[in-house]
């Protein structure tokens, strides 16, 4: 009834969609990285949307079936095979007891998101499976994947219906991305005009401290009125703080709820996928947008999830 | 609330900030806020994070959009006024204080020209805001401390600090509630458990409740720690009696 972790790869936890509701208690919200790959994984297993899966980071994990299953693998293309055969992002397949899945490199991005039919036998801390290591809860036992852990299935299906329309049409399927869309605020008043324009208009690279966290990046200095200090206030996913040295750092799920730096801006919801595939070395750039067109763009992708659900079910 | 502004915290948060300083009055009109919107009939709320001078709003774009929810807000601000908060709740702290729990409390005394005893009497002696809580699930950042008790930062901070222990850095005072590294300068430890992940309700402190702080012995300490491990144990509280009344 359950997968057996051969090899966790780098960094493979368990997240759904996040601790919602204990923010105000500082308790991080955690969850997956790409909420949109995740819930595309799920719609594709016949799973509701916040069902945990796992998050797979740079080299992926190798995982023996001990019961037939379906699953599905959203996000980056980190080379995943049944054993040894090459097997399809963003399409359910079905998986036999015995057989094994292993990733052998990463081909494009950098976070892949594996979904189990019938979903993870992970408890619920505070509402969510979410891992959130800091704290040391949620998830499998809340810490990352390690060699020999046993993960039961809760329902698992041998097999889904429409299987044959359980895949994402290639031109749907998203490729590496680099300019990234941003709400500016909530402290964009902190900073000169000169260094909204440098956010704005120059290239910022993705340097190796980037975790669930956050990502730090360096490029030019972004000026600041009067220093990148203010009385601690809260952070949302995807806020870009500029401390004084004025060098973006964009935090992430696993952010701590309140922080006292000038945040200039907010990556907004649909970009949250770029981010969660950029690695070391990539150059990205900033585009503003209004929150109005911000929000218009969330709420198209959820009609197109949504009707993607009711065609796969 | 001329002074009240949105701030844009992406697609879906804001942030209602109150003013640029840390001051009760501040917290204050930030609790009746949140009060007020949990009671509203505002749709699409989603959860509330007070911090010192702002509450940040996650809310559902698919329910409401950001300039609505702004009208509903500005609305709101409009009848805070009217609105009747209840006082503030006061938890009371069991604390163990110097010894092998608190071996600071000689350092802080003699940092200060105290005694150990002066020392704990002046941390006792307030009831201590609860601004916000952050940094890791149920840390308090509390206002209020003397000035008499101040103390700089341990200089090497220490790798593993247990929970419950109480210390001091600078002006500012507080709980440790999971074991962390920290450099704060230990003068207690209390057995009441400010974070437990597995109790129905997780996290002790709330946000513009206030915290004080009264000795115990290491026999009431084991007697409460024993309780906790129970799940028997139920911290005290009273409500606060309003400056002036």
């Amino acid at each position: 009834m359950s997968i057996t972790v051969l090899n966790p790869g780098l960094l493979t936890t368990v997240q759904d969609l996040g601790r919602v509701g204990y923010q105000q208690f500082g308790v991080s919200v955690s969850g997956v990285m790409d909420p949109r790959a995740a819930t595309l994984a799920n719609i594709l297993v016949g799973n509701p949307d916040g069902e945990a899966v796992l998050e797979c980071t740079m080299m992926g994990p190798q995982l023996q079936f001990d019961q037939d299953n379906c699953i599905a693998i959203t996000g980056g293309d980190l080379g995943p095979t049944l054993d040894g055969q090459p097997i399809a992002t963003y399409r359910a397949i079905q998986v036999k007891a015995g057989q094994v899945l292993r990733f052998t490199a990463p081909k494009t991005g950098c976070r892949a998101f594996i979904a189990f039919a019938g979903g993870l036998d992970i408890p619920e801390v505070m509402g969510s499976r979410s891992t959130y290591m800091k704290a040391k809860i949620g998830g499998f036992q809340g810490r990352k994947l390690e060699k020999g852990d046993v993960i039961g299935f809760r329902a698992p299906q041998a097999e889904l219906k429409n299987m044959p329309i359980r895949a994402m049409a290639p031109e749907f399927v998203p490729r590496p991305q680099y300019t990234i869309r941003v709400v500016l605020g909530p402290q964009d008043d902190y900073f000169t005009q000169e260094g909204i324009d440098t956010f704005l208009n120059e290239v910022y690279t993705v340097t190796p401290e980037f975790d669930r966290m956050g990502c730090r990046m360096e490029g030019p200095v972004i000026q600041h009125k009067d220093g990148g200090d203010i009385i601690s206030d809260g952070i949302a996913f995807g806020a870009i703080q500029v401390p004084s040295a004025g060098k973006p750092i964009v935090m992430l799920c696993d952010r701590q709820t309140t922080g006292g730096y000038t945040k200039i801006a907010n990556v907004i919801s649909m970009d949250f996928r770029i981010l969660a595939q950029l690695k070391a070395g990539d150059k990205v750039r900033f585009e503003k947008v209004s929150v109005q067109a911000a929000q218009d763009a969330l709420l198209t992708q959820r009609q197109a999830l949504s009707f993607l659900r009711s065609v796969m079910n | 609330m001329a002074d009240v502004k949105f701030l844009l915290t992406g697609d879906t948060s804001l942030t209602v900030e109150f003013g640029n300083e840390i001051s009760e009055a501040i917290n204050t009109q930030i609790r009746a806020f949140n009060i007020a919107l949990q009671e509203s009939s505002i749709p699409g709320i989603v959860e509330t994070v007070p911090t010192y001078r702002s509450l940040m709003i996650h809310y559902d774009p698919g329910v409401i959009q950001y300039k609505p929810l702004v009208k509903k807000l500005q609305a709101l601000l409009g009848q805070l006024d009217k609105i009747v908060i209840p006082p503030s709740e006061v938890l009371e702290i069991p604390v163990l204080y110097g010894g092998e729990t608190g071996p600071d409390l000689e350092f802080v005394a003699q940092h200060n020209g105290k005694t150990p005893e002066e020392v704990i009497k002046i941390h006792t002696s307030t009831e201590y805001l609860i601004y916000m809580l952050g940094f890791t699930p149920g840390f308090t950042y509390l206002g209020g401390m003397s000035d008499e008790i101040a103390t700089p930062r341990l200089k090497t901070p220490r790798v593993k600090i247990p929970a419950g222990s109480v210390g001091i850095a600078g002006s500012q005072t507080g709980v440790y509630p999971i074991d962390s590294p920290g450099g704060w300068q230990l003068i207690g430890q209390t057995p009441v458990r400010m974070y437990d992940p597995d109790r129905e309700t997780p996290i002790l402190p709330q946000a513009g409740q206030y915290i004080k702080f009264y000795a115990i012995d290491k026999k009431e300490f084991d007697k409460i720690a024993a309780e906790e491990a129970a799940g028997t144990y139920v911290c005290k509280r009273h409500p606060r009696e309003e400056a002036g009344k």
